[in-house]
């Protein structure tokens, strides 16, 4: 632990709460790291000669001449190349028993890009997965989160994803990870033959829940390093946004904030925008795009996390399981790649969008035949045909499982479009219809 | 505001971007001031007086600032710098130019000019020596991307002033004098082209503000012929995320038949930033051929730029469209999106542990959006000349509850209403914007009615009203057939529920992406209009209720065609012809 010499000592601290100490303090600067009985802490609150510490452990235990020593600076990460293949915890210290990194320090949390600076997403990444390819397609510098039930399997979705994406580096950012799925990771990646494109950051259950703060800005800071610095493709995995949120939560309840929705703090809006942003395209080539997961509490998305998640993101990855075929889908209808206009038809084939948007049509058309059958009425033949439609697309298309090509994906569909329908019920445009109907 | 010193003080404490500040002097509510942290200087707006305690809002990180530390007070407001060149600047919610800083990353402290202080410009004078003017009347104009910049009588200035000198045609800065005028005391002052306004009051360089009365067509079908927007009124378009809030307000500033768009992109993505910075250099403004970057100014705070700038942002924006609209155009100002700048309130109204309203949100939020977005308006300048604001926001509905403060206090202010539903963007229906809930209060203006009826068509209204009521009576029949069952309602109200979804798919439904349907101008709305209320006249014959789905299915098919096909091209009018073919199958 980093303590100096010529270091000033403070050792009567005023007051104490569950999260927070109070001290008398000169010369302290606002976010300043400090260290309160060798616990990491950091400056929330300044008042005359006043200082109000944020200990990231909790402060039990603590007593009221504990050793208090600020450190001249805030959150801060060594960056270099050795980070590749490395596992941290949330303040940036080795937890896979390896040496210290060797490598510049630079400030976490640092500012953002300024916006006439970045570049238009236009690079698609291919999953595999139909559900994300063919419905709601990613691009490089986008940021989506997958919105999943705790008892869905995101994260391995997520690992396939993260493996199958080409990035030049994945950086993992775990919050409030079990043990289990940390090692999961860790062996996935490893089998992939992945693990030295890869940097860790976990925070686990085992660890305090408020010291999961740091953990985006570590890997976003990591992140912009490779993306800015080395125009690395950069890839960053964060799991679980929602634990991130419960700790905000936690923080600002110690701290008496009045809390808007969900007792949520006032400003969840700005502290997740200021994360999520910093996914971006840069001309040179680099970039940094962000895969997320967002916990629900039984599929309600109105909650405040999911839903000023879904206010700053670039569309939504929805998990759900369909009994109807027993398998878990990427939801069409609540799903959404806000940045997928920029590639479908262009980088991938011209009758994409038309193709996508028809058979969710179609689906919902299903969707309204099942509600029909539901309330017991009878179904007409239309009906009939749109529910097995959406049973074979949901199968064939969304299914989770699913590895397949844009271009098989396309086909796939034009084929469940002719043994289920009439060209008319499709509504495509004529000149696709013309060129894709297969005979 | 004027002092003689500049008041001082020093930082007393620190709560993320709140700084309480122990002054020596006198000073006002929204000052700006300046705190000399050692990286650089950081520029903060009191929002509190407490005694010697000043709180003021920085607008920029406080990491690493300390107690002690100098901060001198400016003697104004938070002010914009108006003169020619804004037109296609980026600008952040401060009005500093986004492409004037330097590196990659935005650095703490970096202001940069809002104007180009080099370039000349070709000036033509307006006034000549002896002209009576007041704030606001016009000197002479510049030509700035093919609009009549006019230099105006600065709008600080109070009484009647006599021009003294006016220079002659010729290329001049900014920062020439352009001309010279007497107050009433005899005082000559000297004038440049530049003029400063605090953003936050309003404006008053007009004569009168009458109700709009004139259609701004926007080229969107489901605004412009089932809820108009005037020009110089107000809107606002409420949706839960994700449902087409963004996609529909660049829609408009694409194809709005306005001189001058300013978007003021408040707390969101910065992605959606730069897709205006990447396609409005390549598309061309449908009226006058010219890029619309031309007639574009962005005021880009997103989400991850300092929270309290966001707050500036809007009013920035009114600011350089008051500006303009006194040059007798017509702006269009989008707002996207106005919910972030009511969370900046509500974030330092909790740093300032003020009693909360509803929400959390401060008490007299109704009363900050309500006079905001009074600003907008069709004006009737001192000579004669009209321009117009018109000024469309959205809202994001925390849950996609319409119910939540910052929906009820724009209702209270907004015009018209174009409310987002979330089952019509799942169906992927878009706009999806619900064309029973959503409403334009100008449709109820005698002079708006007068306009359409003159300018559109004479029965125009009644096609409108007629529209509304077979949508209404499709969604009606279409709960009986949910609740009776396809087959335990008569033939008609199949019928009914697919006159409907026919003016549905044809007119309210239009795809953004696609080159040709993107924009759709009057005369076509209103060929498209009739042709389907005509359809819906007709008498089909029918045996079963299937029938009924798979014959409209047909026509919507062609009609979705037409929209699709360039405008009375070979291929529309093939469409067309085949269309008739179909419906002869059915007429008795
Ligand atoms: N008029 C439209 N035509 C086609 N697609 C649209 C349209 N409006 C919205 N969309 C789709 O919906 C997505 C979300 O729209 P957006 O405007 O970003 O939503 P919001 O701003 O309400 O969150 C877009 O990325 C696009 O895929
Ligand atoms: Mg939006």
């Amino acid at each position: 632990m980093e303590t100096q010499a010529f270091q000033k000592v403070y050792t009567k601290i005023t007051n104490l709460t569950k999260a927070t100490v109070t001290l008398k303090a000169s010369d302290v600067g606002y976010d300043e790291m400090a260290l309160v009985n060798g616990r990491m802490a950091q400056v929330v609150k300044i008042m005359r000669d006043e200082v109000i510490l944020q200990v990231f452990g909790g402060t039990e235990g603590i007593p009221t001449n504990a050793d208090v020593v600020f450190l001249g600076r805030p959150p801060q990460l060594k960056v270099g190349e050795q980070l590749a293949g490395r596992f941290f915890n949330a303040f940036g210290d080795p937890i896979d028993g390896g040496p210290e990194v060797e490598g510049r320090t630079i400030d976490t949390g640092g500012p953002s890009v300024n916006p006439v600076r970045r570049k238009q997403p236009s690079q698609l990444i291919a999953t595999g997965i139909a559900g994300i390819d063919l419905n709601n397609s990613l691009v490089t510098g986008q940021k989506i989160p997958f919105f999943a039930d705790p008892d869905q399997p995101y994260n391995q979705v997520m690992a396939n994803v993260a493996l199958r994406a080409e990035a030049d580096k994945i950086i993992l950012g775990g919050m409030g990870l079990s043990n289990d799925d940390y090692l999961y990771f860790k062996n996935v990646f490893d089998n992939a033959g992945a693990l030295d494109r890869i940097v860790s950051f976990v925070n686990t259950t085992d660890d305090p829940p408020v010291e999961r703060l740091l953990i985006p800005d570590m890997a976003l800071t990591a992140a912009e390093y490779f993306a800015e610095e080395k125009q690395q493709k950069v890839l960053v995995l964060l799991t679980d946004m929602t634990l991130y949120a419960d700790a905000l939560s936690i923080v600002s309840n110690r701290m008496d904030q009045i809390p808007s929705k969900d007792s949520m703090p006032g400003s969840l809006y700005s502290d997740l925008a200021r994360i999520y942003e910093k996914a971006v395209q840069f001309p040179h080539g680099g970039s940094i795009t962000i895969i997320a997961v967002t916990t629900l509490n039984g599929g309600d998305i109105t909650h405040a996390i999911p839903d000023n998640t879904g206010y700053i993101t670039e569309g939504q990855l929805f998990l759900r399981m369909d009994s109807d075929v027993g398998k878990v889908i990427v939801d069409p209808f609540r799903s959404l790649s806000r940045l997928k206009q920029l590639v479908i038809g262009k980088q991938t084939r011209e009758d994409h969008p038309q193709v996508m948007n028809a058979a969710i049509r179609l689906y919902a058309d299903a969707a309204n035949a099942k509600t029909k059958q539901e309330n017991g009425f009878d179904l007409t033949d239309y009906d009939e045909r749109t529910l097995k439609f959406a049973k074979e697309y949901s199968e064939q298309i969304l299914a989770v499982d699913i590895n397949i090509d844009t271009e098989k994906m396309l086909d796939t569909t034009w084929d469940l479009f002719k043994e289920n329908f009439s060209r008319e019920e499709v509504v495509v445009r004529q000149e696709f219809v013309e060129k894709y109907w297969r005979k | 505001m004027e002092r003689k010193s500049k008041t001082t003080g020093v930082v007393a404490g620190i709560i993320a971007n709140l700084v309480i500040v122990e002054v020596d002097g006198p000073v006002a509510q929204n000052e700006i001031c300046f705190i000399h942290h050692p990286e650089s200087n950081l520029m903060a707006e009191v929002i509190k007086i407490l005694g010697k305690n000043v709180y003021v809002q920085v607008f920029e990180s406080t990491r690493g600032l300390k107690i002690g530390t100098k901060v001198q007070f400016e003697g104004h407001l938070l002010e914009v710098t108006l003169g020619p060149g804004i037109l296609s600047r980026n600008y952040d919610g401060l009005q500093n130019d986004l492409d004037k800083m330097e590196g990659v990353f935005l650095k703490r402290g970096d202001y940069t000019d809002p104007l180009n202080r080099t370039i000349k410009w070709d000036w033509k004078p307006l006034a000549k020596p002896g002209d009576e003017v007041i704030a606001g009347s016009w000197l002479g104009e510049v030509p700035e991307n093919g609009m009549p910049h006019r230099i105006m009588v600065p709008f600080k200035f109070e009484g009647s002033y006599v021009v003294k000198s006016v220079v002659e045609p010729g290329q001049y800065t900014v920062d020439d004098v352009v001309a010279v005028v007497t107050d009433a005391d005899g005082n000559d002052i000297e004038l440049t082209m530049v003029q400063k306004w605090p953003v936050k009051m309003a404006v008053k360089a007009y004569k009168e503000k009458p109700r709009p009365f004139k259609l701004l067509e926007t080229g969107v079908r489901t605004l412009d012929t089932l809820n108009p927007i005037a020009e110089g009124g107000t809107g606002f378009i409420p949706g839960p995320f994700g449902t087409g809030k963004t996609v529909l307000q660049h829609a408009i500033s694409k194809y709005a038949e306005a001189d001058i768009v300013i978007i003021a992109a408040c707390g969101e993505r910065a992605n959606e930033v730069v897709e205006i910075f990447t396609e409005f250099p390549e598309l061309e403004d449908p009226r006058t051929g010219r890029k619309l970057i031309e007639r574009t100014t962005i005021i880009a705070n997103t989400s991850n730029m300092p929270v309290a700038a966001r707050e500036a942002s809007v009013y920035t924006a009114m600011t350089l469209g008051e500006y303009y609209r006194s040059m007798g155009l017509k702006v269009l100002l989008m707002a996207d999106s106005t919910s972030r700048w009511a969370q900046a309130l509500r974030e330092m109204s909790n740093r300032l542990e003020e009693l909360p309203g509803p929400d959390a949100f401060p008490m007299d939020l109704t009363a900050i959006i309500t006079s905001f977005y009074a600003r907008a308006g069709f004006v009737y300048l001192n000579n004669g000349e009209s321009g117009s604001i018109t000024f469309i926001g959205t809202v994001s509905p925390a849950g996609g509850n319409l119910k939540e403060p910052v929906t009820e206090s724009t209702r209270k202010a907004a015009r018209c209403f174009y409310g987002l539903n979330q089952t019509r963007a799942d169906g992927k229906r878009y706009p999806a914007i619900d064309p029973i809930d959503s409403y334009s209060k100008y449709l109820e203006y005698p002079e708006v009615m007068e306009y359409l009826s003159q300018n559109v068509g004479e029965s125009w209204l009644d096609s409108v009203m007629k529209t509304k009521t077979l949508l209404l009576r499709g969604r009606e029949a279409q709960e009986q057939i949910n609740i009776l069952g396809d087959d335990g309602v008569p033939l008609e109200f199949h019928e009914r529920f697919w006159n409907s979804e026919l003016i549905d798919a044809v007119i309210l439904q239009q795809d953004s992406f696609d080159k040709i349907d993107a924009n759709c101008p009057m005369n076509r709305q209103k060929y498209m209009l009739e042709k389907v209320l005509d359809i819906t006249d007709k008498k089909f014959s029918f045996e079963t209720f299937e029938d009924v789905n798979g014959f409209f299915k047909r026509i919507i098919n062609h009609l979705k065609q037409m929209n699709y096909s360039e405008w009375e091209s070979d291929k529309f009018k093939t469409y067309e012809s085949e269309l008739e073919d179909i419906m002869k199958e059915r007429l008795n």
